[in-house]
């Protein structure tokens, strides 16, 4: 952000940190990993600490698509619709093993990872994940949110932190 | 009705319209000729001590490859045991697959009367892989029918909207036909992978 002038600067950093406390999520709800959506959003876990408690059932109010679950060949014209139906700025999670890879599938069915069709931001890897990984994709979610640039441009994702770096 | 009688019952209605029968783990089974599905079906739905008024599922099976190859035994390296112990003896063993015929068509009935259970099994040759449709008698047939179409490509005469319903309209082949290549990949978008 060194070539950014400080007015740009400044104004980048408070769209940023706007925009990654009001998250309105789509839920892209497919498969069994909903249940631990599902979890995550209810009170125990309390999704909306970090302000993304209100999901939108409208793609074309939603900020985030999360995609919950299995996606199928007959699912995807469907998902990438509703990608595209999405108002700029737009981010996506893949969420659980089989959005990131397919995970245990791997025949005529399931798409081998939802990047084939959409780009995503964050991958939530686990079969489901626990609410406690899905928090923590959600934390670098917001980290990647609060460090776009206001032409769209993003940052790769959260650095390590310095305790692994030995 | 208990199992015996059961195909007693269907066996003595129709003498030529049963090949063999049995009963395997409290579960009867009807091995038909083709042709006699539907009278048979009728017969079951409406005879007073039967009243098979329920129909569970309808499936088949692709024997193609049946006992072709050893199977590889799942969690064989783990030592937990994938088959009965031949040390303990199995009091009825299955069957075996119902003939010669590459299919067989699957149907479980059920009495929401009197309680009790038939599975219909219809061999089916692949250059004649049709039956006869239960539509008329089950509304609920027609999806049922309609899933075995898509999965393993036998025609049901008589079906009202015989069309594919898990897979897409595009789709070529039916993927769990043993001959369908199981590495084969048809994505409407997005790369082949």
């Amino acid at each position: 952000m060194s070539d950014t002038s400080f007015f740009t600067s400044k104004l980048e950093e408070a769209i940023g940190w706007a925009r990654k406390y009001s998250i309105f999520q789509y839920p892209f709800v497919t498969a069994c990993c909903g249940m631990e959506y599902m979890a995550t959003a209810c009170s125990h876990y309390d999704v909306d600490r970090f302000g993304a408690g209100l999901p939108r059932f409208s793609p074309r109010q939603a900020d985030v698509l999360f995609v919950v679950g299995t996606i199928s060949h007959k699912m995807a014209p469907v998902l990438k619709r509703v990608y595209e139906q999405m108002a700029d700025p737009k981010w996506v999670v893949a969420f659980g093993v089989c959005t990131c890879t397919g995970g245990f599938y791997d025949n005529y069915a399931t798409v081998m990872g939802i990047d084939t069709i959409i780009p995503v931001d964050v991958y939530i890897p686990g079969c489901p994940p626990r609410p406690e990984m899905v928090l923590d994709g959600l934390i670098k979610l917001q980290y990647k949110i609060q460090h776009q640039r206001t032409t769209g441009e993003r940052v790769p994702s959260e650095p390590r932190p310095e305790i692994f770096e030995r | 009705m208990n199992t015996t009688s059961l195909i007693e019952s269907v066996r003595n209605r129709f003498p030529d319209a049963v090949s063999s029968s049995h009963t395997y783990r409290d579960d009867a089974t009807v091995i038909l000729r083709r042709d006699f599905l539907l009278e048979v079906a009728r017969f079951l739905k409406a005879d007073p001590a039967l009243q098979m008024n329920f129909l569970t599922d309808i499936t088949a099976v692709d024997y193609s490859a049946f006992g072709k190859r050893p199977t590889p035994a799942f969690f064989a390296s783990s030592g937990v045991a994938v088959s009965p112990s031949s040390e303990i003896p199995d009091e009825s063993p299955w069957p075996g697959p119902p003939g010669e015929s590459r299919f067989a068509v699957v149907y479980h009935f059920f009495s929401l009367v009197h309680k009790h259970r038939l599975r219909l099994v219809i061999p089916v040759d692949e250059a004649v892989a049709e039956v006869d449709s239960l539509t008329s008698l089950w509304s609920g047939a027609n999806w049922l029918e309609r899933e075995v179409w898509d999965m393993f490509g036998i025609r049901f005469r008589g079906h009202p909207n015989l069309k594919r319903i898990l897979m897409y309209e595009g789709f070529e082949g039916h993927p769990l036909r043993k001959d369908y290549p199981v590495k084969k990949r048809q994505p409407l978008i997005g790369p082949v992978n």
